[in-house]
C-alpha cells in the first residue's frame, strides 16, 4: 500500500561552482528562492531541517541551527543531518516523516557546501580506528579508486568500452549546457573525454566528479496547506534512506573489505539495487512508470550501473540503452537532464536536494532547454559512503 | 641502527609476519561461523547472531581478482608516499572463496592494469607501505600467482 504524500511547494538553488564563501551564503540563497518559489514567507516555516557539511566546522555540523540563524531566529525546531551523499535525503525525510505525523504543516530542507580543491580527503590527524582515514593511509584508496574498480568490473563482464564511459559525459555535459545552476557548461566531446589524463584506469579526469560549492533547498508541506497554495503541486510518493543488507558484497567507500557471505549468501538485491527498490515499494510505482530519473553520476560509469539498479534495465544492458539514446533527452527515459554531477560537481549535502529540485522542475515543465516532454514522474537516487543511499519518487 | 619491521598504524593484528607465508587475520565469529575483516572484535555482523565470541584466523592466501583499478596520481595525506615522487600503482579487490570475503589491497610494484583481470589469480605478501628512520611499515599487497618473483 503507498504512503502518504506530501507536496513539494518550492524549490532553490544557488548556483554550483567554486566561490570560496561561507556554505552558509549559499544555502539561504537557496533557501530563500525555495521560499519565493513557494510564495511564503520565512515566518511561516514550523521546521528547518539542514543537511550538514563535515568540512566547515561546528557551523557545519548543526547546519539546521545555522540556517535558521541566518534566515533570522523565529522559535521554530530544527534538525540536522549527516549522511554523506545521501545527507540532503535523510533531511528530506526528517521534513516528511514531521510532515505525515502530523507536526507541522511547513518544512524548508537546506543542504550547502563549501569545498577544497582536489580529492576528497579525511580530516587531519591519526585516526587509526576510522575506515576513511585507514582506506587512505594503508591503501591510498581515493573516492575514485572505489568508482574505477565498478567501472573495470563493468568491462570486463559486460563488455562496456571507454567509448561508452566518455558517451555517458557527453551526453552530459550537452544536457547541462542549458542549465543556469551547473557549473560546467560546455559541451565535451568523445575525444577530449578520451585525451584527458588517466586517473583511476580506466577513469579519466573528465569521468570523475569535481568538488563543488553550492546550495539546494526545498519547502515541503502536507498536502491540504499545498492545496491552499498551489494549483497541482508536485508530490512526493516515497523518499528511500535504506541501508545494506548483510552480507552487502559488493565493495564500498571506505571499506577495506566486504561483509562475509560465507553464512548467509548474498541478499536478493544489492544494497545499490535496493535504494530505489524501496521508494518504489513506498509508491506503488515502478520503473516502468517513470518519465525521467536523475542518477548520482561521480564517475560516468557509474550512471550505467545506475540504469539497472534504478531498474530501467537488467544488469548488463545498460550500455546498449546508451548507445540507443533511451537515456538521451529525446529518448525512452531521459537520465541526468539537469547535466548531473558531470556538469555541477559535488557538493555534497546539497546534492541530493538539487536532485529533487530538478525533478520538480521537470514535472513543471519549467526545465527550460533541457525539457524531458510531458514528464509526469521522476525518481532521483545517490550513494555514499558508509552504508548510505538514498532515492527519491516524485510525480505530479 | 637496525629498522624494525612494524604493522602499519592501523593495521596492528591484521596479518602475520611471517616472512614467507604470511597471511591475512580475520575473526571467525564461534556461533555463526561467518568472517569479518579487518578483526570486527566485539560483535558479529550478521544480523541474526548476538555473539560476541570470535577466533582470531588466517585467510586464504589466494583469492581471484574481482576488479582493479591503479593510482595514477599521489593519494593525499594521510597517505604517505613511499619515496620521492610519485610512481602509480594497482589497487585491487580480491575475492576469497572460502571465506566469501572481497578484501582490497595495493598491488606488488611492477604489477600493470594490462596484467590484471578479473578472475586473476593472486595471493598475499607482505611489503613495506613506508619506511621511516627506525621503521619498515608494513603492509599486505596482492601479487599475481602467475608471476611469481620476489614480494
Amino acid at each position: 500500500m503507498a504512503v502518504d504524500e506530501v507536496a513539494v511547494l518550492g524549490v532553490g538553488m544557488h548556483p554550483w561552482g567554486k566561490w570560496g564563501r561561507s556554505f552558509v551564503e549559499y544555502g539561504v540563497a537557496a533557501a530563500n528562492a525555495a521560499l519565493a518559489d513557494a510564495g511564503i514567507e520565512w515566518t511561516d516555516v514550523g521546521f528547518v531541517s539542514g543537511a550538514d557539511t563535515m568540512r566547515n566546522g561546528y557551523p557545519g555540523y548543526v547546519s539546521g541551527a545555522t540556517f535558521a540563524q541566518a534566515l533570522g531566529w523565529t522559535g521554530c525546531p530544527v534538525a540536522s543531518s549527516y549522511a554523506a551523499c545521501a545527507s540532503g535525503a535523510t533531511a528530506m525525510e526528517a521534513a516528511r516523516t514531521r510532515i505525515l505525523a502530523g507536526l507541522c504543516d511547513v518544512a524548508l530542507v537546506v543542504g550547502a557546501d563549501t569545498t577544497p580543491k582536489g580529492f576528497l580527503a579525511p580530516n587531519a590527524g591519526d585516526r587509526p580506528t576510522d575506515p576513511d582515514w585507514l582506506r587512505f593511509r594503508l591503501l591510498g584508496a581515493t573516492n575514485p579508486t572505489y568508482f574505477a574498480l565498478a567501472a573495470r568490473r563493468r568491462m570486463d563482464l559486460y563488455g562496456a568500452t571507454d567509448a561508452d564511459f566518455a558517451h555517458v559525459k557527453v551526453k552530459n555535459s550537452r544536457n547541462g549546457l542549458a542549465n543556469p545552476n551547473a557549473r560546467y557548461r560546455k559541451e565535451v566531446t568523445e575525444d577530449e573525454v578520451l585525451a584527458s589524463p588517466m586517473v583511476a584506469d580506466p577513469l579519466r579526469l573528465l569521468e570523475i566528479c569535481a568538488t563543488s560549492d553550492g546550495g539546494a533547498a526545498v519547502v515541503l508541506t502536507s498536502l491540504a496547506y499545498a492545496r491552499r497554495h498551489a494549483v497541482d503541486p508536485v508530490r512526493i510518493a516515497g523518499i528511500s534512506t535504506v541501508t545494506p543488507t548483510y552480507p552487502n558484497t559488493i565493495i564500498d567507500l571506505p571499506d577495506i573489505a566486504t561483509d562475509s557471505a560465507a553464512v548467509l549468501g548474498a541478499p536478493e538485491r544489492s544494497f545499490k539495487a535496493s535504494i530505489a527498490h524501496a521508494a518504489y515499494e513506498q509508491a506503488g510505482i515502478g520503473p516502468d512508470d517513470l518519465s525521467v530519473a536523475e542518477v548520482y553520476d561521480l564517475s560516468t560509469a557509474l550512471e550505467l550501473d545506475w540504469y539497472e539498479d534504478i531498474g530501467l534495465c537488467k544488469p548488463g544492458e545498460a550500455e546498449r540503452l546508451l548507445r540507443d539514446g533511451d537515456t538521451s533527452l529525446g529518448g525512452r527515459i531521459p537520465v541526468n537532464p539537469s547535466g548531473g554531477l558531470a556538469c555541477f560537481g559535488e557538493a555534497v549535502p546539497a546534492q541530493a536536494i538539487a536532485q529533487v529540485c530538478e525533478i520538480t522542475w521537470q514535472l513543471r515543465g519549467q526545465a527550460t532547454g533541457r525539457q524531458v516532454d510531458d514528464a509526469t514522474v521522476g525518481v532521483t537516487a545517490n550513494q555514499g559512503l558508509f552504508g548510505h543511499g538514498s532515492a527519491v519518487l516524485l510525480k505530479r | 641502527m637496525t629498522r624494525t619491521r612494524v604493522p602499519a598504524l592501523g593495521a596492528e593484528g591484521w596479518f602475520t609476519l611471517d616472512a614467507e607465508t604470511p597471511a591475512l587475520l580475520g575473526d571467525r565469529c564461534t556461533a555463526c561461523g561467518s568472517y569479518a575483516f579487518p578483526p570486527a572484535g566485539s560483535f558479529c555482523r550478521n544480523p541474526r547472531c548476538a555473539s560476541t565470541a570470535f577466533a582470531t584466523v588466517p585467510l586464504s592466501r589466494r583469492g581471484k581478482v574481482w576488479s582493479y583499478t591503479d593510482a595514477q596520481y599521489a593519494p593525499p595525506s594521510p597517505y604517505v608516499a613511499p619515496q620521492e615522487g610519485h610512481v602509480p600503482f594497482c589497487i585491487a579487490a580480491v575475492e576469497l572463496a572460502e571465506e566469501g570475503l572481497v578484501v582490497l589491497g595495493q598491488v606488488v610494484a611492477g604489477v600493470t592494469v594490462d596484467d590484471l583481470q578479473v578472475g586473476t589469480e593472486v595471493e598475499v605478501v607482505l611489503d613495506t607501505l613506508f619506511s621511516d628512520e627506525d621503521h619498515d611499515h608494513l603492509i599486505w599487497k596482492w601479487r599475481p600467482v602467475a608471476a611469481g618473483g620476489a614480494g
